[in-house]
């Protein structure tokens, strides 16, 4: 039987690979914001029950936990933001749209 | 000292949950990811963000559960169903998905899955018992103002250049 944090890491990496084929895969620019988000969750889960474990209280994890949180939010509003203008600019949030720095 | 008989439920009903709540973060994960209504993928994340701060209180991290809960499952989610709601797509704006690339990601995220679990396992986590006051807003605090002053302060600065930028992105003309 698999103790908690390990069968917490593994769940986040399962969250993770989630993710990123949400990223891959959709075009809609808020559901990529939405896996992104899922994303930086399953690395805030692989910090937490990792940091458990380590000598010296395990308050460093959580900290940094902490730091991908306050990131996360100010990814969430500067992303919104871009997803406002492109939807001022075209009239859709398809990101397939948005390629006007294509070569 | 807890009876061991005590701590075997314990452990097993520990295990019961850990259980519930992986597969119900993992659903709402693929309902964020599957779904086309941008207004229940948004509520698939809360119930997923939910889960995943059920597990930091099942791990002994209380403090940073509820900041999950109050900073992330609030305010960042709303934030979030806010611009779904102003923006009021129709389907046809929403953005699908592109049919090619959804087999070659499919391949490449199971792939990924394989590569992380099994580095996953192959990392056993020591043995150590919980530390004294693991999880506490006491101990987060002084780990805070202590040994992480400086990463703090630029982390603030950062939000506040973050929200600067967002207000500029949105702002209709930079001149008005």
């Amino acid at each position: 039987m698999p103790d908690a944090p390990s069968a917490a890491l593994l769940l986040s990496a399962v969250l993770f690979s989630i993710g990123t084929f949400g990223v891959l895969t959709r075009r809609g620019a808020i559901t990529i914001l939405m896996s992104i988000e899922l994303m930086l969750n399953a690395g805030n889960l692989a910090l937490i029950s990792v940091s458990r474990s380590l000598p010296g209280g395990g308050a460093d994890g959580q900290v940094l936990a902490l730091f991908v949180l306050a990131i996360a939010a100010a990814e969430a509003a500067v992303g919104l933001g871009l997803v406002i203008a492109l939807f001022r600019l075209k009239g859709s949030i398809d990101i397939d749209l948005a390629r006007l720095l294509r070569w | 000292m807890i009876p061991l008989a005590l701590l075997g439920a314990m452990t097993s009903l520990q295990t019961i949950v850990l259980g519930l709540i992986a597969l119900v973060a993992i659903i709402a994960a693929l309902g964020v990811v599957l779904h086309r209504n941008p207004v229940v993928q948004g509520l698939f994340l809360v119930l997923n963000l939910l889960a995943i701060a059920g597990l930091y209180a099942l791990l002994g991290a209380y403090f940073f559960a509820v900041i999950q809960v109050l900073v992330y499952a609030g305010a960042v989610m709303v934030l979030i169903i806010f611009v779904i709601m102003l923006l009021n797509l129709q389907p046809a704006a929403r953005g699908g998905s592109g049919l090619t690339p959804v087999f070659f990601a499919f391949v490449l995220g199971l792939a990924l899955v394989s590569l992380l679990v099994r580095a996953g396992r192959s990392f056993a986590p020591p043995e150590a018992a919980l530390a004294e006051g693991f999880g506490s807003v006491a101990q987060m605090g002084s780990s805070l103002f202590m040994g992480y002053f400086y990463p703090f302060e630029v982390i603030s600065l950062a939000l506040v250049a973050a929200m600067a930028g967002a207000i500029l992105f949105a702002k209709r003309d930079l001149e008005g």
